[in-house]
């Protein structure tokens, strides 16, 4: 219990606490513990996801929520903010934590897949297999929706954008010609590459 | 005369991709009522709040802006028929229209491919423009003379978190406990909308849950799916894509789920509210897209919507 300072108790001040209030997310402070939000969270009803218990280790700068799974469990109902008494905006605080957790590398593989579908066709459900096509023209729709994905100046837009704000390095996309270089280290690209073929995997069924 | 009313279609990702007859349902409907729709050739996902929000919040606002600026050069509001692109698209056109900051920020990339984001459009979901500017007064007149037997379908309406929450950042104006607007919507398709517990639960659907967490995202599902079988629901009415994803297909991941140790078999039809009013104002089970192609393997809908056919009293071919 060393990281419960009496100071960080007291005055919020740790630098989890401080990067809150930098995005926006002072209202944090006023937290007093009721627990409407986790007493109201259909998520933390059958996970281990605690909200009021995220909101006290952000007062209190405890890191180690970043690696904590459980705020990948909040479904973003938003139902926390809606009867919270302080109107502590708890949600956003949890989209926050997210953020931060990825800048850690902190990422499920479903997520990395979903973003790079984002960075590769414009979409994050796109159209992958033909029956879609088939399934639009049944209904009497073009086969091709008029978006992005028939689009391929869209998709290059798109992909300036998300460079130019380093999504891509974030979301680990690699280049053709970087990638080159990437499987000088075989065993590095090895480990890569079977990380996807889970990731694609779990996706497979529906998204 | 009173000038057309006019909107660019903003579709994003599960309709046109997965479940595009909630597309031809709108299109015909709003063709019914009288409203254009103009094509958004461009747009891209919205992008969903759940799971890029979570990433990135800038990138996040960078797509969701360039989004935006489509709508702007076509000159018209956009009307969208997805709360996650809804959620996405309606706030950062807030968050641009009123910090500078970040509208500056967000600028200089798009200035990268030729585009600025000017703050001159709405975001409207299709439910906010059927219930404020249409008005159920109106539809009820139009559903009156549409079908000549009236639905008379008891279904479990089901608004889907975004639509109406955070509620400092929607139009509504309501008590967010009891929305009303949306089962007014439903009721003038001559539909009696269910009470039932904990109505405004999520479907587990969001945040990324689904995706990461697929047990977790049906077993709030599966909730819901209880209590509206215990109010007697024929149909579940959505205004979502990804609520109506989880429901139908939802429902047969949980039926064959190894988890599914009482051999639970849910059956209820999910109808997309485009789908009902159609249907309400005279177009045929075909026109709103409920018929499922007999060809296709593993395409919606997931969960057969033959009983509402036969009930509203249309021959199911084949």
């Amino acid at each position: 219990m060393s990281d419960l300072r009496y100071d960080k108790i007291t005055n919020f001040s740790g630098s989890l606490a401080e990067e809150m209030k930098k995005a926006g997310l002072k209202e944090i402070n006023a937290c007093i513990q009721c627990g409407n939000c986790s007493g109201s969270c259909p998520s933390g009803r059958r996970t281990a996801l605690s909200t009021r218990a995220i909101i006290r280790k952000i007062q209190l700068g405890l890191d180690e929520v970043l690696y904590d799974k459980d705020i990948w469990y909040c479904s973003t109902c938003y139902t926390c903010l809606e009867r919270c008494p302080r109107k502590v905006p708890v949600t956003d605080a949890i989209i926050q934590l997210r953020n931060l957790a990825v800048q850690k590398g902190n990422m499920h593989p479903t997520h990395v897949s979903l973003s790079h579908a984002l960075y590769n066709t414009g979409h994050g459900v796109p159209i992958d297999n033909e029956k879609w096509e088939k399934l639009r023209e049944f209904h009497e729709l073009p086969a091709k929706p008029p978006t992005a994905q028939s689009n391929p100046n869209a998709v290059d837009d798109i992909q300036i954008l998300l460079k130019s704000s380093q999504f891509d390095e974030l979301v680990g996309i690699i280049e053709e010609d970087e990638q080159a270089i990437e499987y000088e280290n075989e065993l590095d690209y090895l480990a890569k590459n079977v990380i996807n073929i889970q990731a694609i995997v779990e996706v497979l069924p529906f998204l | 005369m009173k000038e057309k009313q006019k909107y660019s279609l903003f579709l994003g990702c599960i309709i046109p991709n997965r479940y595009p007859f909630i597309e031809k349902a709108t299109r015909k409907v709003f063709d019914k009522l009288g409203i254009d729709l103009m094509e958004m050739d461009d747009a891209s996902c919205c992008p969903a709040p759940g799971v890029f929000k979570g990433f990135d919040i800038e990138s996040w606002l960078l797509i969701g802006a360039r989004n935006l600026t489509i709508a702007e050069k076509n000159g018209t509001d956009i009307a969208l028929m997805c709360n996650g692109c809804y959620g996405s698209l309606y706030e950062i056109n807030h968050i641009l229209k009123t910090d500078p900051e970040k509208r500056a920020i967000v600028n200089s990339h798009l200035a990268k491919i030729g585009r600025e984001f000017k703050g001159t459009i709405e975001v409207r979901h299709i439910i906010d423009i059927l219930y404020n500017d249409i008005g159920v007064e109106k539809i009820k007149q139009r559903t009156k003379y549409g079908r000549k037997e009236k639905l008379n379908l008891n279904v479990a309406v089901h608004y889907g978190c975004h639509l109406t929450k955070p509620t400092q950042n929607r139009p509504w104006n309501c008590n967010v406990e009891e929305p009303r607007f949306f089962d007014e919507l439903v009721e003038a398709t001559f539909s009696n909308s269910l009470d039932y517990r904990d109505k405004n639960m999520c479907c587990g659907a969001g945040g990324g849950v689904r995706s990461a967490f697929k047990d977790v995202s049906l077993d709030m599902t599966k909730e819901k799916l209880n209590n509206m079988t215990a109010a007697g629901a024929e149909a579940i009415i959505t205004a979502c894509p990804f609520c109506h994803l989880q429901f139908d297909l939802g429902q047969l991941e949980i039926n064959n789920s190894s988890k599914n140790i009482n051999n639970t078999k849910y059956n209820i039809p999910v109808i997309y509210y485009t789908q009902l009013l159609g249907l309400a104002l005279g177009l045929t089970a075909e026109e709103v897209g409920l018929i499922k192609s007999k060809n296709l393997v593993g395409v919606p809908p997931f969960i057969s919507t033959e009983p509402i056919i036969e009930k509203i009293g249309e021959v199911i071919e084949g």
